[in-house]
């Protein structure tokens, strides 16, 4: 008996518990309404997802000053809503989107490639929302595209410098994944370094995250360990930089043009303008004119770049990279053109032929003159 | 000398430990609601957006059951280790288990959807099962200490699971980048009521366990096995029977919801699966005092707290620390009354240090 009294106190108190938060919590609904209707009058929602923070000084930031740049352009015709350090498991994803569609987002835009499957699910989910996917390799015909840029060019110019820069001819490179695009960058880079010297070797190490500023730094403390000068990096934060610079060595730094985390290191940086696709996408969102697309930018078209090469930056290296870059702006130089050969020794593109966009991306191999192990 | 004295007490009565729980949840609403302040918003705004969060709406509802299911069923299976006084920290090492195994048979085996999910459930439970029962026999026949056994198999369920996804399991199709293969469609949980049935299984399992715990043999001889060894064995109980059999259950219980977490919401299996729900549902289990209804309002209230601070992050532009700070501190609060409960405190003004 005194059990069952227990029991239905206990029963009573929760019900009553829930009964009140149910009651406000429908009151509140009714307030936060109330509330995007007066800042949403005709603005429409678009929401980030972003995977790191957005002053990490890299990745993230350049993707935030895209979204800073849609702010801009677009005023109060956009209102923006933003999620930081979004983990890459796609209920973290989902729940971060659908909280921003509950708060009136029509457009999202989630910038890590892992966001990729949980984005395909929520474009299935929601036909009213246009979803824009950044790396990612997976669209559809009415509301989710894909956008990325022709980094192999950047990359294949800072390679120039740190071939012309390296006294040890040794330079390092923290990777993230052994994954595609981050092959590309590494073969294209290391293709630079080769052009002006065929001596040097790039030891690549990765590990296999794309943010971790404490092992970004440790991977980079060991390729300086063996030797390295210049440092290069596909890795969201400044810690290679900074380890490069405590070392005296150099740095090229990646996503942002941002020599404040090493002055005394930071030659340039392989840059991304994500503003260029976004303002007049969404604007053709807005309009009704929007049709998915798969898009890459090159440097012709200004989306991807090199930052401004720095005082340490040999003089000889900036014309050289001078010149290529106004071959590729004119749409004549292509970093993959034959013969190239992976680091086994095996001819992969021939002597006169070259890849185009498909073929760069099912590079699975290290060019000569490449070596990666795992951190 | 002292002025502070602290005695265990004997006993507390309802009245009063009722009382001492609403202050702690008062005080961290206080607490928390300055912290908030001084960071420049306005904690009403913050608090009531939290609750609308979470339950203003269909969709926010949903989302918050979906975060209670994996609480939940962990929470219980937690519940009946915890009644014996065995401390499974291994929760998470046992949905891990359980996730890979249901991986297994749904990446391998070609199965009809009723025939695919029950073999998945089924291997979840099993392999959640074994890695408790590893600690558990040896608990049984060496005495070794259960809190350090089951808190380090967590860490190999997990590297298992890193290994997999970067070796042998990355799926080919993914251009190196280490994921494992989506599972087929016959291998996903169905949706009932616009979320996927997890919340069917988790009210199932609070009755069922509720039932084993309060009104069977087994339930009971669970309790006075984690009262007392010494009465067990005396009113002749297999003791090393109930407390292999009862981590079993355990163990299951958290493995199958690593199958439901893969299935229902990963669709795949990944090192990050397990979301610290092994952790947090120590928490949860100890709040509810080993009650497996009260496990379940708990655990609710958890994810709404959960939910409302995701929420708050995009609808107030809350940073994602503050919304853990606030988590932090309610949770802080209402632990602490734990303390309370258990101790008496009391002043001494005068007299009994001349003594």
């Amino acid at each position: 008996m005194k059990k069952f009294r227990k029991l239905a106190a206990l029963a009573l108190a929760a019900t009553l518990a829930m009964t009140a938060l149910t009651a406000c919590g429908s009151k509140d609904a009714s307030e936060s309404a109330d509330k995007n209707a007066e800042t949403t009058e005709d603005a429409t929602t678009v929401g980030f997802i972003y995977i790191g923070s957005k002053n990490d000084g890299g990745y993230t930031q350049a993707q935030n000053q895209g979204t800073e740049a849609v702010k801009e352009y677009f005023g109060d015709k956009v209102n923006i809503l933003t999620a930081e350090s979004v983990a890459e498991d796609k209920q973290t994803v989902k729940t971060n989107a659908e909280n921003m569609i509950d708060n009136g987002a029509s457009i999202i835009v989630g910038t890590s490639f892992g966001y990729m499957d949980a984005m395909e699910e929520l474009s299935a989910e929601h036909p009213e929302v246009t979803f824009l996917h950044f790396s990612g390799n997976k669209m559809n015909d009415t509301n989710f595209a894909n956008y990325f840029g022709a980094m192999e060019e950047p990359r294949y110019l800072s390679g120039i410098i740190a071939g012309m820069q390296t006294e040890s001819n040794k330079i390092g490179y923290v990777a993230a994944y052994p994954y595609t695009e981050v092959l590309i960058g590494i073969d294209a880079f290391t293709l630079g370094v080769q052009s002006v010297n065929p001596d040097a070797e790039v030891k690549v190490v990765y590990i296999n995250s794309w943010n971790d500023p404490a092992n970004e730094k440790a991977a980079a403390e060991s390729l300086l360990a063996q030797g390295c000068d210049v440092l290069a990096q596909h890795c969201d934060s400044t810690g290679p930089q900074v380890a490069a610079e405590a070392a005296g060595a150099y740095a090229i730094g990646y996503n942002l043009a941002n020599p404040d985390a090493a002055p005394k290191a930071f030659l340039t940086a392989p840059i991304w303008h994500h503003d260029k696709f976004l303002v007049p996408t969404i604007e053709s969102i807005i309009n009704g004119e929007f049709k998915p697309v798969s898009y890459y930018g090159s440097m012709a078209d200004g989306y991807v770049d090199l930052a401004p090469m720095s005082d340490l930056v040999k003089p000889e290296a900036k014309e050289k990279v001078e010149e290529i870059r106004k071959q590729m702006e004119a749409g004549e130089f292509n970093v993959f053109e034959g013969p190239i050969y992976d680091n086994q020794g095996n001819e992969v593109v021939k002597e006169g032929e070259s890849l185009d966009r498909a073929g760069i991306w099912s590079i699975d191999y290290l060019v000569k003159g490449a070596t990666g192990a795992d951190n | 000398m002292s002025f502070l004295k602290i005695t265990k007490r004997e006993d507390t009565p309802r009245q009063k430990a009722i009382l001492i729980r609403i202050i702690s949840v008062v005080l961290s609403l206080i607490f928390a609601g300055l912290v908030i302040a001084v960071l420049g918003y306005n904690p009403l705004e913050v608090f009531s957006s939290m609750v609308s969060g979470a339950l203003g709406s269909a969709s926010r509802l949903r989302q918050t059951v979906t975060k209670a299911v994996p609480l939940i069923i962990t929470s219980l299976g937690i519940l009946v280790a915890f009644k014996m006084k065995f401390w499974n920290i291994g929760g998470e090492g046992q949905i891990m288990m359980g996730a890979f195994a249901a991986a297994s048979v749904a990446l391998f085996v070609d199965l009809p959807q009723p025939l695919m999910l029950l073999c998945m459930a089924a291997a979840a439970m099993i392999a959640g099962g074994i890695w408790a029962f590893i600690p558990a026999i040896f608990k049984a026949k060496m005495g070794t200490n259960e809190t350090i056994f089951t808190l380090m198999l967590n860490y190999i369920a997990i590297k298992f699971v890193t290994y997999l996804q970067f070796g042998p399991w990355k799926d080919p199709n993914s251009q190196g980048f280490p994921k494992i293969a989506d599972f087929p469609k016959s291998a996903v949980l169905p949706s009932i009521g616009g979320m996927h049935m997890g919340w069917i299984i988790a009210l199932v399992l609070v009755i069922l366990v509720y039932i084993l715990m309060n009104h069977t043999k087994k339930g009971f001889e669970i309790s006075v096995v984690g009262e007392s060894v010494q009465t067990a064995k005396y009113a002749g109980m297999p003791i090393s029977r109930i407390i292999i059999l009862s981590m079993l259950l355990s163990g299951g219980l958290c493995g199958l919801t690593g199958m439901i977490q893969a299935s229902a919401v990963e669709k795949t299996l990944s090192s990050a699966l397990s979301a610290n729900y092994g952790f947090t549902a120590i928490t949860t289990t100890w709040l509810s005092g080993l009650n497996a209804i009260a496990a379940l309002f708990v655990c609710s209230a958890f994810a709404i707290l959960v939910q409302g601070s995701s929420y708050i992050q995009i609808s107030m532009s809350v940073p994602a620390a503050v919304a853990d700070m606030i988590q932090a501190i309610i949770l802080f609060f209402v632990l602490g009354s734990e303390f309370f409960l258990q101790y008496k405190v009391s002043f001494h003004k005068h007299g009994k240090e001349a003594k």
